[in-house]
């Protein structure tokens, strides 16, 4: 192991450059064309293990890496905001094509009006395209969430779209620890599909299917894709085995010992600096003051046990809402954050579980669930809560929307208001 | 018959189409793949977009195609293809994958060529990645019912040109051919010879290659279904289709064509051509169909030149 300091997006071309992949396609977008340009800087040097490929667009992108993948490839590319959008129609090719390819998307806000900072509209908005996705809230998460997608998307055979917020992660400079090769290669070996589009293996891919074929076919993606949780829930614990670091579950709270997912460490006395990372907006090493020596991911404040309001949110504004806990636990409301990791399969069971019984969930969105109230992961939770025998009053906003800046006091002000919602 | 018609008898028994193709009666595009099977071998990956060669590939989990296929979207077939073969590059190279390489091809109509494909197929001749691209030009969307698209000529009418198409055609072979790529070349179905020895030829290179196949469509064109490689012929002995190859950007012209620039050779009445189809019914009805045959043989002569011109350079 080693510990680095980077950008989010040199942590992600890292990852991919140790991940032992085949095939790279390439688009420039901001914020990820970082992570293309290293990559290139890497092909360039002999660095890489597979074929760097620019094309001429994002459908082309996803045209190439699904293609390559049914080769058996393993597969990398990197998108942002339009670029994810013009991919649409292939990443619902790739899920239902079972080709486990691995993207990181950089959340940006989507137009009109044209914004380049942090929102996750973009990502929302491919829900239903049949990918797993996954979030992250610290460069420590991108770095160790490209092994994790590997492992998880080769063995369900579904595509992986790692998201964490433009500029916030993607450009701010923060420590984070690698990984020996070796531990790396143990844990992801060589891909070995079952099929391959070669003559040795012959076969059609894709055929057209009449309504029952197609039906079982598509049916079963949607089964596979909630059967993936507990598949995800092995590859984190494996992944703890291997690197001896504490990793975040499918939804991390930030009390101390409560994990409401099996197989979770319990990270005692681990303060990351990761918190810090999207609440200062930029990528100042002052907000590092206080990591010297730490080690761990995961933030858990010092609070021990049930808390009475829980904030739930996705990317780096979950490290924010961390702040937020602490600071209104201070003011005498027992809160806790809880950080989605894994948004796709919902972990429904696990959000219900971290729940205690006559607590208040406060659910902030970075995106807009037009024509409903607050965002998509409000939805969600609800949807995950409804018919569950405790009573939990719930309630949400949609704030930070095209990187509007997140500072503990507004994020304060913002829960003390929805409280008060969820009551009434 | 003339003297350069295939003898399909001597050319390799593989059979790429298998019984129970959907497609046709008289499809150009099985008759075509046919020639492609046979001019490639069995070490092949094909690559489609939608098509009528997807639609009439038979019912999940049957294939009329005895080659391993990936049906992708249509704008799709240059990345597609190019992420085929770089992955076998790499996998190869790797180990994971034996050797030799598979021949990767695409075969794709004119919709997914001149139109919603041409970014992408653009894009890897620019590139200029290890694959062949086919166009099967039935110069319009037939699969959806037969809607103009870039390849459909002058006056032909279609669903969406219930009239006679008001523009010409764009000339996608020598577009490609402009991308400067390892080998371009046109060909007809009427003529399975020349265009396996075109596609024998283009195996045989590495890089981006493109052959484009005119490939007349019955239910399209109106037609009978036993008059596809007649209409083909006819094309191209009026000089409606050209024939012709580029290795490295040096053009040749291919024989019946080259006998027609050189003027060695009278071409067939373009009307005996047009007449025949019943796209071009409300042309061969109108009062102005003198003038506009004059003029689309003065545009079929003025490109015959060009050609010529550029084979000579």
């Amino acid at each position: 192991m080693s510990r680095q300091i980077a950008t989010g997006n040199a942590a992600c071309a890292l990852a991919v450059k140790a991940a032992n992949v085949d095939f790279i396609a390439a688009y420039p977008i901001t914020p990820q064309t970082t992570i293309s340009e290293k990559l290139a800087d890497y092909a360039a040097a002999g660095e890489l293990t597979g074929k760097y490929l620019t094309v001429e667009s994002e459908h082309s992108v996803m045209s190439a890496v699904a293609a390559a993948a049914a080769t058996g490839a393993r597969t990398f590319t990197a998108t942002s905001s339009q670029g994810l959008l013009y991919m649409n129609e292939i990443l619902h090719y790739a899920a239902g094509g079972r080709l486990p390819v691995v993207m990181v998307n950089v959340n940006r806000a989507v137009c009109a009006p044209w914004c380049l900072y942090a929102d996750h509209q973009d990502s929302v908005s491919q829900r239903d395209t049949g990918w797993l996705q996954f979030y992250c809230a610290s460069h420590q998460e991108i770095y160790d969430s490209i092994f994790l997608a590997y492992k998880v998307a080769e063995q369900v055979e579904i595509p992986v779209m790692i998201n964490y917020d433009g500029f916030l992660l993607s450009h701010s400079m923060l420590p984070f620890e690698t990984l020996e090769q070796e531990v790396i290669d143990n844990y992801l070996p060589v891909r070995q599909p079952a099929w391959r589009l070669h003559p040795l293996w012959g076969g059609t891919f894709s055929n057209v299917a009449a309504a029952a074929e197609y039906a079982a076919y598509r049916h079963k993606l949607a089964r596979d894709t909630r059967e993936a949780l507990p598949v995800i829930k092995a590859a984190i614990s494996e992944y703890e085995k291997l690197t001896g670091r504490p990793q975040p579950g499918l939804i991390q709270s930030s009390r101390r010992g409560q994990t409401g997912t099996e197989g979770q460490t319990g990270a005692e006395g681990q303060t990351g600096a990761e918190g810090q990372a999207g609440a200062e907006g930029q990528a100042g090493a002052e907000g590092q003051a206080g990591a010297e020596g730490q080690t761990g991911t995961e933030r858990q404040t010092g609070a021990e046990g049930q808390a009475q309001v829980y904030l739930l949110s996705m990317g780096s504004m979950a490290a924010e809402m961390e702040l937020a806990a602490e600071e209104l636990t201070r003011q005498g409301i027992s809160t806790a954050a809880l950080k989605l990791r894994v948004y796709r399969p919902f972990p429904a069971e696990e959000l219900a579980a971290l729940l205690p019984d006559g607590s208040a969930l406060i659910v902030l969105d970075r995106n807009l669930a037009y024509g409903h109230e607050g965002g998509v992961l409000l939805m969600e939770a609800r949807s995950a809560l409804y018919g569950c025998a405790k009573n939990i009053k719930i309630a949400g906003s949609a704030i930070g929307i095209g990187g509007q800046d997140l500072p503990v006091s507004l994020l304060v002000e913002e829960v003390r208001r929805l409280l008060e919602v969820a009551k009434a | 018959m003339n003297s350069i018609s295939a003898k399909l008898t001597d050319l390799p028994d593989y059979e790429l189409i298998q019984k129970g193709t959907g497609a046709c009666a008289g499809c150009p595009s099985p008759m075509g793949l046919r020639i492609v099977g046979k001019a490639l071998g069995t070490n092949a990956i094909m690559v489609m977009t939608p098509s009528c060669a997807v639609a009439s590939i038979g019912m999940m989990p049957k294939s009329c195609y005895d080659v391993p296929t990936l049906n992708v979207c249509f704008a799709s077939a240059g990345a597609s293809a190019a992420g085929i073969s770089g992955a076998l590059d790499v996998q190869i190279a790797k180990g994971l994958i034996p050797g030799p390489k598979p021949v990767v091809f695409n075969w794709v109509g004119d919709g997914g060529t001149y139109d919603i494909g041409f970014q992408g197929i653009s894009a890897a001749a620019e590139r200029n990645d290890d694959f062949i691209h086919f166009c099967y030009n039935n110069e319009a969307y037939s699969n959806t019912g037969v809607q103009r698209s870039g390849a459909t000529p002058l006056h032909a009418a279609t669903t969406t040109t219930p009239s006679g198409k008001n523009e010409g055609k764009k000339n996608m072979p020598l577009l490609m051919l402009d991308h400067a790529p390892a080998y371009v070349a046109t060909a007809s179905i009427a003529y399975p010879q020349d265009f396996y020895k075109k596609v024998a030829k283009a195996k045989e290179i590495k890089g981006f290659r493109y052959i484009e196949l005119h490939a007349p469509c019955g239910p399209g064109w109106k037609f009978p279904a036993s008059e596809t490689v007649e209409i083909g012929r006819l094309a191209v002995k009026t000089g409606a289709w050209a024939l012709w190859e580029a290795e490295e950007g040096r053009l040749t012209i291919s024989r019946p064509t080259l006998q027609l620039a050189e003027g060695k050779t009278k071409p067939s009445p373009l009307a005996d051509y047009l007449k025949v189809q019943g796209r071009f019914a409300a042309l061969m009805k109108g009062a102005g169909k003198e003038q506009a045959i004059a003029a689309m043989a003065q545009s079929i002569e003025k490109e015959l030149a060009e050609l010529l011109a550029r084979s000579k350079r």
